[in-house]
């Protein structure tokens, strides 16, 4: 069994070897065609749902608003909300680390003599690792989303936040589903492939001692659990078990119920094109007296994992506005071609690596902020308006921050930081501020072009090599007079 | 895909009679004859064009590499070298959002660093935007297609003004690649140390641009072309890039005449 260092490493090892996972899932022709028609797919319907720019940027401009109030009054909303979510009978804990959070649901579990559970989507559990957790525990954790449901038989992690299994396509869904479905009929149609999983999912419902779910926005000022899902699943998780655990980071809370519909409206159309999802829950208690269905005990497990270092500082604090739509990654041509899981970690594509660094430290993700073209078209989708490539620039130099430098911000700051790179930076920072010494330096480089090798690294492996012109353009100019 | 926001939009000043021109580090080694034919299009339409000597590169490279105290010296150098109030027109999307946007953030948005930051034009925006400019094409009738950098689309809003310009050429064609607004896979020192997924970046961009069956393809940013042309000459493809004001000046030129 894995201690609680095991576990809390577990992501962090697998972001550490992001170039081999690179390396891999470049290789995997059928991977690479699976994302990229699934991003064109994606990035389609947005654009669809979002016909008038003027809008859009009216929306985005109001939901950043929105968060960046809730964020300013964080600590005090959160205390709101524990107040009314307890008032209305719904239990809330504190978790400072994804061990505590398993911990504490695992308690929840035994306290009703659980052994079933089933979940709805959530990636606050994937931050957890809650179903490795659970099943040491003999506890059987079912995934009831259709793609998790998908990952969880294949024993993979999520590749996308939104669409988990948006890695695989029908055929190899069908392969899945035919070793680990009793009486399934093969098919790739789409639809028959799903109904074939609602069906053995249905059955499960059913019998589940416990109901799992995450949280899209929790309303300070009523107590209310948002959920929004389109598969009916997350009702079910919500309703049906006598138990019903939420679990989500502190960065969900908004303050008023009012908040919710510019959020909501952005949210579904950003992730997947609809003006809105099939459903949409707001939980504000257990089953009252009278009440035909729902559970008799609703919890709330509020977990930080990292999000308070971010919080602390003004720039940083940006990354807590995401409402985890997906869309960063559906736009971002390096996602596109690696795919969800080479990142290593829980959150993938843009957001992944922004939010990783805070969760797993800078050292374990060192190669994540520096692994994009800052081509920007992750900030000029993002619904909340996050500066994704900024903070992808501040990361990359407390990244590289000397040891000196105070204060300490973030975990592993400065671990990105080696001798020879920074002497690079160094030479070539005196080389361009002093102009003769500039000019000194491209007139040899001009003569000695000759020196230049062929072959330079990475670079030429898919390119010629750049040759240096025979006189600069400062010397032409010169000799122009 | 990519809109004019309140980033792109701003006052441009009427034709000056005077202005720098920024020729960028990348251009200076490995491209001068862009620099030379920027300089003698401007020149063309009555302008005297000033190329400070003391001029190096924008800071760009170590400031995306998060050395900001290396990047800021070099950055504080730049502005030294360019005192009159006249507009300062620069040849890459990419060095021009540098300047414009992010020396403000390296330096700070003192009033020196502020009016240096907003004289700061990309070349085709000054064209179009200051100089109101009208083309007359002297070419032969050919498809080209144009590529905007990441940075000229998002942080200068300038990929409008490329199309504006190709648009005014009677003889060109331009044809829309798939993908345009997609990366090419450059990045600076993305393109060194995450080699790789450059490298399938760029193979994309390749295939889309010669699927376009065009006998040229254009742009504003001499980093893109430098790993795009790279790629394609490694593959032993003929399709090459070319920089915009180069372009310009051989569509607008009497034919036969002299290159300088």
């Amino acid at each position: 069994m894995l201690n609680i260092h095991e576990q809390e490493s577990k992501y962090a090892e697998s972001a550490r070897k992001f170039r081999k996972n690179v390396d891999r899932d470049l290789a995997n022709q059928e991977l690479r065609s699976n994302f990229r028609g699934a991003m064109d797919y994606l990035m389609d319907k947005r654009k669809t749902a979002f016909p008038e720019q003027d809008e859009l940027e009216t929306l985005r401009r109001q939901a950043q608003l929105i968060k960046q109030r809730c964020l300013l009054k964080l600590p005090h909303l959160l205390e709101e909300l524990e107040q009314n979510l307890t008032k209305n009978g719904i239990h809330v804990h504190w978790a400072e680390t994804p061990a505590q959070a398993n911990e504490m649901i695992a308690q929840l579990i035994a306290s009703k003599k659980g052994k079933t559970v089933v979940k709805g989507k959530s990636m606050v559990s994937e931050e957890t690792a809650l179903n490795d957790y659970l099943e040491q525990r003999d506890i059987e954790c079912l995934e009831s989303d259709m793609g998790e449901f998908i990952v969880q038989l294949a024993k993979e992690h999520p590749s996308h936040i939104i669409m988990p299994a948006i890695h695989q396509n029908k055929k190899q869904v069908a392969d899945l589903f035919s070793g680990n479905i009793n009486d399934f009929e093969h098919t790739t149609d789409v639809d028959a492939l799903i109904q074939q999983g609602r069906k053995t999912l249905r059955e499960k419902f059913c019998n589940a001692d416990v109901g799992i779910s995450g949280v899209n926005f929790a309303v300070a000022e009523t107590g209310t659990l948002c959920l929004v899902e389109n598969e009916g699943n997350g009702r079910m998780c919500t309703t049906v078990p006598d138990l019903h655990i939420a679990i989500t980071g502190i960065e969900k809370v908004v303050e008023h119920m009012a908040d919710i519909p510019p959020l909501l409206s952005l949210l579904t159309r950003s992730a997947t094109g609809q003006i809105i999802s099939t459903y949409f829950n707001m939980i504000s208690s257990p089953r009252k007296k009278g009440e035909k269905d729902g559970p008799e005990e609703v919890h709330l497990v509020l977990l930080d994992n990292g999000r308070s270092q971010a919080f602390a500082d003004d720039e940083l604090r940006q990354t807590l506005q995401c409402i985890r739509c997906g869309t960063c990654m559906n736009h971002c041509p390096v996602y596109t071609r690696i795919g969800g899981h080479a990142y290593g970690t829980v959150y993938p594509g843009p957001i992944g690596k922004i939010v990783s660094p805070h969760m797993l430290g800078l050292e374990a993700t060192s190669n994540l902020p520096t692994a994009s073209s800052l081509c920007g078209a992750c900030g000029e989708v993002c619904p909340v308006k996050i500066p994704i490539p900024k903070l992808l620039l501040r990361l990359r130099k407390e990244s590289v921050k000397p040891e000196s430098q105070q204060p300490v911000i973030m975990k592993g700051q400065g671990s990105g930081r080696t001798t020879l790179e920074a002497s690079i930076w160094k030479a070539w920072s005196l080389v361009h501020k002093v102009p003769a010494l500039y000019r000194l330096s491209m007139f040899m480089v001009t003569r000695f072009r000759f020196l230049i090798p062929n072959k330079l690294g990475g670079w030429t492996s898919v390119r010629t090599a750049p040759k240096p012109a025979a006189r600069t353009l400062h010397e032409r100019l010169r000799e122009r007079k | 895909m990519s809109q004019l926001n309140s980033q792109h939009l701003r006052n441009y000043p009427q034709k000056p009679k005077q202005v720098y021109l920024y020729g960028t580090c990348l251009v200076d080694t490995l491209f001068p004859d862009t620099g030379m034919d920027a300089i003698e299009f401007l020149e063309h339409q009555g302008i005297e064009v000033i190329f400070p000597q003391g001029q190096t590169c924008c800071g760009q490279p170590a400031y995306n590499s998060g050395y900001q105290d290396e990047a800021k010296a070099v950055a504080l150098q730049q502005i030294k070298q360019f005192p009159l109030d006249i507009p300062i027109v620069v040849i890459s999307g990419s060095c021009g959002g540098m300047m414009r946007h992010h020396y403000l953030e390296l330096l700070g948005d003192e009033p020196e660093i502020k009016s240096f930051c907003d004289r700061i034009f990309e070349f085709t925006e000054f064209l179009v935007h200051s100089l109101h400019i009208k083309l007359e094409d002297k070419g032969s009738p050919e498809r080209v297609a144009l590529h905007t950098s990441c940075a000229a689309r998002r942080e200068m809003g300038v990929h409008i003004t490329g199309n504006q310009l190709l648009d005014q050429l009677d003889n060109v064609e331009v044809i829309k690649h798939d993908y345009e607004s997609e990366c090419c896979g450059f990045g600076g020192t993305f393109a060194v140390k995450h080699a790789d997924i450059s490298a399938a970046m760029v193979g994309d961009k390749t295939k889309n641009l010669l699927n376009a069956d065009v006998v040229r393809y254009v742009s504003a940013d001499h980093g893109c072309m430098m790993n795009i042309n790279g790629s394609l000459e490694y593959q032993k493809q003929s399709l090459r890039g070319e920089h915009i004001a180069s372009y310009l000046l051989s569509r607008t030129k009497e034919q036969g005449g002299s290159k300088c």
